[in-house]
């Protein structure tokens, strides 16, 4: 029993870590522009759909990596710069609308694009290690780690970097940054690009580890949603550790019910934090 | 507050659109005449969540799931209770859509704008999950199957329904729903309601107890959807989880955003327009069609957020 907790640990730690990339790019284009992009899953997937082309024509997994990110942070910017620059100002609920829109059209495509039948990407390494009565793929390790270096890299960005000051500045009072000479629309450009990226990045990490199909951005949305709101929507270290926290979760539940039926889990969480805790479980609390 | 002459306009309107719907299945081929009575259906979902997003500026992502509970809800009359009746069917249906609809209610009010539209997405997927995985009970993935009920009348009367005749059902349900709505938007109710969407910190500060009225705007909302989702289960005869997954909801944001929020009528135009345009264009892009059909959406919600009856709205309101 006890191997098998452990097992799952080990599980639910590195899908735990990719959930967390996904979230971070939520959260920042949450945070920083008031905007819940409902087309980040459709952004993960196309990420993992462009991935499997580069690692077609170039054969190389770090390159897909790369040029996934790259095209998916361009599609975002150009999506945007046509609908959501000309919502600024008005309600916030109309970005929902109109990134709900993207994401219905950007699903259609893939499916137009892809068909139906799923795809597989060949992950980068394939050895494993002997893990109790397990073989164990290093390669879930790797997106761990890989996943923490993104959101680590980020981090220090936005703390350090002068664009990352650039942009917490703009968080802070759009005006004031403005009037600063901070160029505040190309900055809202270039979060969104870059939560388009880590969506893309993500979409390439998890593809390995399942067929790569139109459909698999709504799970994943559905999942970073409620991570975002258990870890305070705008959090980033919050979402984080809400990603963890319900990933670890799931993987243990999946030892008693199906997978299926361990999303419940995820619901459930998300039920008791909205009960005792609306602002979020990993936040100080409110005054 | 409204002059009569407009109000005589207003009701003129409504008697020859209602007219024109009644004499829909009489000349109508057999596809349309069904298509007219879809639109009905899905209207009648659109015009309950308008409640919410209109009026109350609430985004509901979740309005599938009481769509779909009274499905089942109907479902679940027809299919235990001998012979079948088809007001047992619709106090299932509206009891099942109830409850769940006071489920989601007294959770998703505490959360407002984004949160709120999050969690009602978050509980439709609970409820599909559940309906998807409990197969011994929702028929699981293959749904339900069950036969149409007769129209009846108790110790009176019970026939058969007919196409044309379930489309007159469909049309009094829908239109008495209609006019049962316009009045709750109308009374003091619905003008805190409005209140609320306008401004809530202010709503709250005046002493009106925002979250109860939230609550009950939801449960409203919830069981008109239920009510289509019956008279969707009657017309099609069956019930099914694809009917409860978030994908339903998105459509039935759409058909308000496209017909137009807070006008009531606008939703119906809304579902109307949506599946004008899912008929177009499945003929060029086959299942596709979500492609043009969202694009059309999006440029609407950028270019267009009024709607198609959006500049109606002071005239349907009054």
């Amino acid at each position: 029993m006890a191997e098998q907790l452990l097992i799952q640990l080990l599980i639910g730690l590195s899908s735990g870590m990719i959930l967390a990339l996904v979230a971070s790019g939520l959260t920042l284009i949450f945070g920083i522009m008031d905007v819940v992009n409902f087309a980040h899953g459709e952004l993960f997937m196309l990420g993992a759909y462009m991935g499997t082309t580069v690692l077609v024509t170039t054969g190389s997994f770090w390159l897909a990596l790369l040029g996934a990110s790259v095209a998916i942070a361009l599609l975002g910017a150009a999506l945007q710069i046509t609908t959501l620059r000309p919502l600024v100002g008005r309600d916030p609920l109309t970005t929902i609308l109109a990134t709900f829109g993207i994401s219905l059209v950007l699903q259609n495509y893939a499916l137009w694009q892809y068909g139906p039948v799923a795809r597989k990407i060949q992950e980068p390494i394939t050895s494993q290690f002997q893990f109790f009565h397990i073989q164990f793929p290093w390669y879930r390790i790797v997106i761990a780690i890989l996943s923490a270096a993104i959101i680590g890299a980020l981090w220090l960005f936005l703390k350090y970097g002068k664009y990352g000051i650039w942009i917490r500045a703009t968080t802070q009072d759009r005006i004031m940054a403005s009037a600063m000479g901070i160029p505040v629309p190309l900055v809202h450009t270039a979060v969104f690009a870059i939560g388009s990226a880590m969506a893309a990045a993500s979409g390439v990490l998890f593809g390995p580890l399942v067929g790569v199909n139109h459909a698999m951005g709504l799970d994943w949305i559905l999942k970073a949603f409620i991570v975002v709101v258990v870890g305070g929507m705008g959090n980033l270290g919050g979402s984080i550790l809400a990603s963890l926290f319900v990933s670890l979760l799931e993987a243990f539940a999946s030892l008693w019910v199906s997978p299926a039926q361990a999303v419940i889990v995820s619901f459930v969480v998300l039920i008791l934090t909205l009960l005792f805790r609306p602002t979020g479980l990993f936040v100080p609390t409110p005054k | 507050m409204s002059a009569p002459r407009s109000s005589s306009g207003y009701w003129m309107g409504f008697a020859i659109v209602l007219a024109l719907l009644a004499a829909a299945p009489l000349v109508l081929p057999e596809f349309w005449r069904r298509f007219v009575t879809e639109i009905l259906i899905w209207g009648l979902l659109a015009m309950s969540s308008d409640i919410l997003i209109g009026y109350t500026g609430m985004i509901s992502f979740g309005h599938s799931a009481f769509f779909g509970l009274g499905m089942y809800g109907a479902a679940a009359a027809l299919l235990t209770v001998r012979p079948p009746n088809l007001w047992l069917a619709l106090l299932y249906g509206l009891i099942g859509a109830g409850v769940i609809a006071a489920f989601v209610a007294y959770f998703a009010t505490r959360l407002r704008d984004i949160y709120f539209a999050i969690t009602t997405l978050v509980f439709s997927q609970i409820f599909y999950v559940i309906i998807f995985t409990w197969t011994e009970v929702t028929g699981g993935e293959n749904g339900l199957t069950f036969r149409q009920p007769p129209f009846s009348v108790p110790a009176v009367l019970s026939v058969p329904f007919t196409p044309v005749t379930l489309h007159w059902f469909v049309l009094a349900v829908v239109a008495l729903s209609y006019l049962l709505l316009r009045r709750i938007t109308q009374s003091p109710f619905g003008m805190v309601l409005q209140s609320i969407r306008e401004n809530e910190p202010r709503t709250r500060a005046i002493g009106y107890h925002v979250e109860r009225y939230k609550i009950v705007a939801v449960m409203l909302s919830g069981l008109f959807a239920g009510l289509a989702g019956v008279l969707y289960a009657v017309q099609n005869k069956f019930a099914a989880p694809d009917f409860v997954f978030f994908l339903i909801s998105g459509e039935v944001v759409i058909f308000n955003v496209m017909g137009g929020m807070g006008t009531l009528v606008g939703p119906v135009a809304g579902a109307a327009f949506f599946l004008l345009l899912r008929e177009v264009f499945s003929r060029f892009f086959t299942e596709y069609y979500l492609i043009p059909v969202g694009v059309i959406f999006t440029l609407m919600v950028v270019f267009m957020p009024q709607g198609l009856l959006g500049f109606l709205r002071r005239r349907l309101n009054q």
